[in-house]
């Protein structure tokens, strides 16, 4: 069903935000509380704000299933990807060879008590966003599914 | 090259299914005939890793894997204080028993299914499923972590539930898929809560670590009961049965031969609680577990050959045969429990009826998967599992008869099928240890024969019907499935021998050895 107005354009406002919020709670995830599930979670709330406010058939358009089921496949492996990669640094199943060796997550961590760099921990955020990208896909397919039962009434 | 992925095995024993399961539906855009492929080759890597891990481990003893460690052999980081603080898998003699078992079975399930779902819709789903299942399977009896097994506990629940209702058949599968989920569940939730308990007391979550720390308290007790009820259902052990009928019968066939599979994990995680985190020599009451394992099978096998009878639904049938045969893996291993802390009874026959409880814990899942594969292929091609509608099958279908027949001599124990030698073995142990029992198991032995009498009869004796005119034998590649597993129940029967020496012996060991099982970890005491 359409919802007024008001409701619409105040989810299409929310909804980049919602984005944004998740990607940066998926970012953090090594830092601060949350991580890949919770973070992909908030982004699948951003849809759920657009598939409240708006009819299902509108909404499939723009939020196709098939492209959300990409997600969560290919998260899932990029996830898989990373713990293999750990063989090919000469370590275990999900051995963080990334940690300190420099690159995009690569800085050594400081010593002593400090609030944390973003470009630290290696395997860790890559996991998290691998997660993330899975959390999105795989709980946007599951509101899509519930929501293509519901029936058009007639206020 | 081949040595350090030798040492990664345990690692890719759970990475190929998994990659394998997440990368299906992406081949699945490329059509059908790159997902069969592809669920080939990874059903064929997976059972290599299997099959390559357990032959390492019964030529070397146990493996370690430290998953995210620099090595893979270090339990104990240098700067841990002597805790190991990572995911650990290990795998002993027994857990690479379990593993041969998973590997072949999900290779023959794999096989059978391309041919069998092939005019199925949402296969993405179905193999994905199939995959996750056995990694949990594959995980449940190779981790030796306790929270982790409790999550690849879960993934095979959750797995094994959405595959029963799978193909929803009016609304009965779903009945049974729902049911599965409920009580895997529930059965679930209680372990965890288990955990939980133990884990408050020892701050570790490493069996091993756990193991050594023990201090038999009242809550260390009432974490075994939420354990040890839980596992027991999951395995199917009257009376916590009542899912397995529902849930056997109305699952696709291939998957219910690996929900086979799924509840013998189940039992193993049973075993390995009761022997390994609790099975100090002085402190464990092992009289009173022991006669819990020994009456839960005893009543499991009786109860469940006695309901399996009348019933006119062969896949429901057989479920109660699931049932009445995981009685005797309880009865076997039950008594070795009961001895335990008496050495000599323990020489003398606790360790026979361990190796028969154990032994037929991997016949049981060949013959009784081959039989579920064989009513799945008499499903398939006459679209019906009722036993008094079926009949004269034997012209059509001469491979799915013979493969049948061999599975059904092996469930009932008639020489020289796998299922007479380790049925001897617990009949010879039990008989030491209760004679009534001893008689039970043969009595149900009997009833067994005379249940698969009836349905061999039914299903595939008679002249020719005319409303099964157009069946003919199924597709090859649910033959070469069934083929892996008749040609284990045959193998294994001719040489019972070799597998009990090579495979069932260390096991039993392996069970027994707690110290060796911590040592394993934490190193010499």
């Amino acid at each position: 069903m359409n919802m007024t107005k008001i409701v619409r354009t105040t989810a299409d406002l929310f909804y980049p935000f919602c984005l944004v919020f998740g990607l940066y709670v998926v970012l953090h995830g090594h830092l601060t509380p949350g991580g890949g599930f919770q973070g992909g979670a908030v982004m699948a709330t951003g849809a759920a704000l657009l598939l409240v406010s708006r009819r299902y058939e509108d909404i499939t358009r723009s939020l196709r299933q098939n492209t959300m089921k990409l997600c969560e496949a290919v998260g899932l492996l990029m996830f898989i990807t990373a713990g293999l990669a750990g063989l090919f640094a000469g370590g275990a199943f999900l051995y963080n060879g990334l940690a300190g060796a420099g690159g995009l997550f690569g800085e050594p961590v400081a010593f002593g008590a400090n609030p944390g760099g973003l470009n630290t921990a290696g395997l860790i955020p890559l996991l998290n966003i691998a997660v993330g990208i899975e959390v999105l896909g795989g709980l946007t397919v599951i509101l899509l599914y519930m929501l293509s039962g519901v029936k058009e009434t007639e206020p | 090259m081949m040595d350090s992925l030798a040492l990664h095995l345990p690692a890719l024993l759970v990475a190929i299914p998994l990659f394998t399961a997440f990368l299906i539906p992406l081949a699945g855009r490329a059509g059908d005939t790159a997902r069969s492929a592809l669920v080939l080759l990874g059903a064929a890597l997976t059972s290599l890793a299997g099959l390559a891990l357990a032959a390492r481990v019964f030529a070397r003893g146990t493996v370690l894997y430290v998953f995210g460690a620099a090595a893979p052999h270090a339990a104990i980081p240098m700067d841990s204080g002597g805790i190991p603080i990572r995911i650990i898998f290990q795998v002993d003699a027994l857990g690479a028993l379990m593993v041969v078992i998973a590997s072949l079975s999900s290779l023959a399930i794999a096989l059978y299914s391309l041919a069998a779902e092939s005019r199925q819709s949402g296969k993405d789903g179905f193999y994905s499923m199939l995959f996750l299942l056995v990694t949990g399977v594959l995980g449940m009896v190779s981790t030796g972590d306790l929270f982790n097994f409790f999550v690849f506990l879960e993934i095979s629940s959750l797995a094994g539930a959405a595959l029963v209702a799978y193909r929803i058949d009016k609304g009965e599968a779903v009945e049974g898929g729902l049911k599965y989920a409920l009580l895997s569940t529930v059965g679930a939730l209680s372990v965890l809560m288990a955990i939980g308990i133990l884990f408050a007391q020892y701050n570790a979550l490493n069996i091993a670590t756990v193991a050594s720390r023990l201090r038999f308290g009242s809550l260390d007790m009432i974490a075994l009961v939420l354990l040890a009820v839980p596992l027991a259902m999951k395995c199917g052990a009257v009376p916590m049965h009542f899912w397995t009928p529902d849930t056997y019968t109305t699952a696709p066939s291939s998957i219910t031969a690996l929900l086979v599979v799924s509840s013998q994990a189940s039992l193993y995680g049973l075993f390995r609680i009761l022997f390994t985190l609790y099975g100090d020599l002085l402190r464990f009451n092992w009289a009173v577990f022991g006669w819990f394992l020994v009456i839960l099978g005893a009543l499991s096998a009786f109860v469940g050959v006695t309901m399996a009878i009348p019933q006119k639904d062969v896949k429901r049938l057989m479920a109660y045969h699931a049932v009445s045969q995981t009685g005797y893996m309880l009865l076997g291993v039950g008594v070795g429990l009961a001895v335990f802390a008496d050495a000599g009874a323990l020489a003398a026959y606790g360790k026979t009826a361990m190796a028969g409880g154990l032994f037929h814990i991997i016949n049981h899942a060949m013959y009784k998967g081959l039989l579920f594969l064989t009513a799945g292929a008499v499903f398939y091609r006459t679209g019906t599992r009722n036993l008094n509608r079926l009949g004269g099958l034997g012209h059509a279908m001469p491979w799915t008869m013979v493969f049948f027949m061999i599975g059904a001599l092996a469930i009932a124990g008639i020489p020289p099928f796998n299922g007479f030698a380790s049925k001897l073995l617990i009949y010879e142990s039990v008989f030491r240890f209760s004679p009534f029992l001893a008689i039970l198991a043969m009595v149900v032995s009997i009833l067994t024969l005379a249940s698969f009498v009836k349905v061999f009869h039914s299903m595939f004796m008679g002249p020719p019907r005319a409303e099964f005119a157009g069946v003919r034998e199924v597709p090859a590649p649910m033959i070469a499935g069934m083929a892996i597993l008749a040609a284990f129940v045959i193998l294994a029967g001719l040489v019972p021998q070799v597998f009990v020496d090579r495979m069932i012996a260390p096991a039993v060991n392996a069970l027994v050895d707690r110290a060796g099982y911590i040592a394993a970890i934490l190193g010499g005491h």
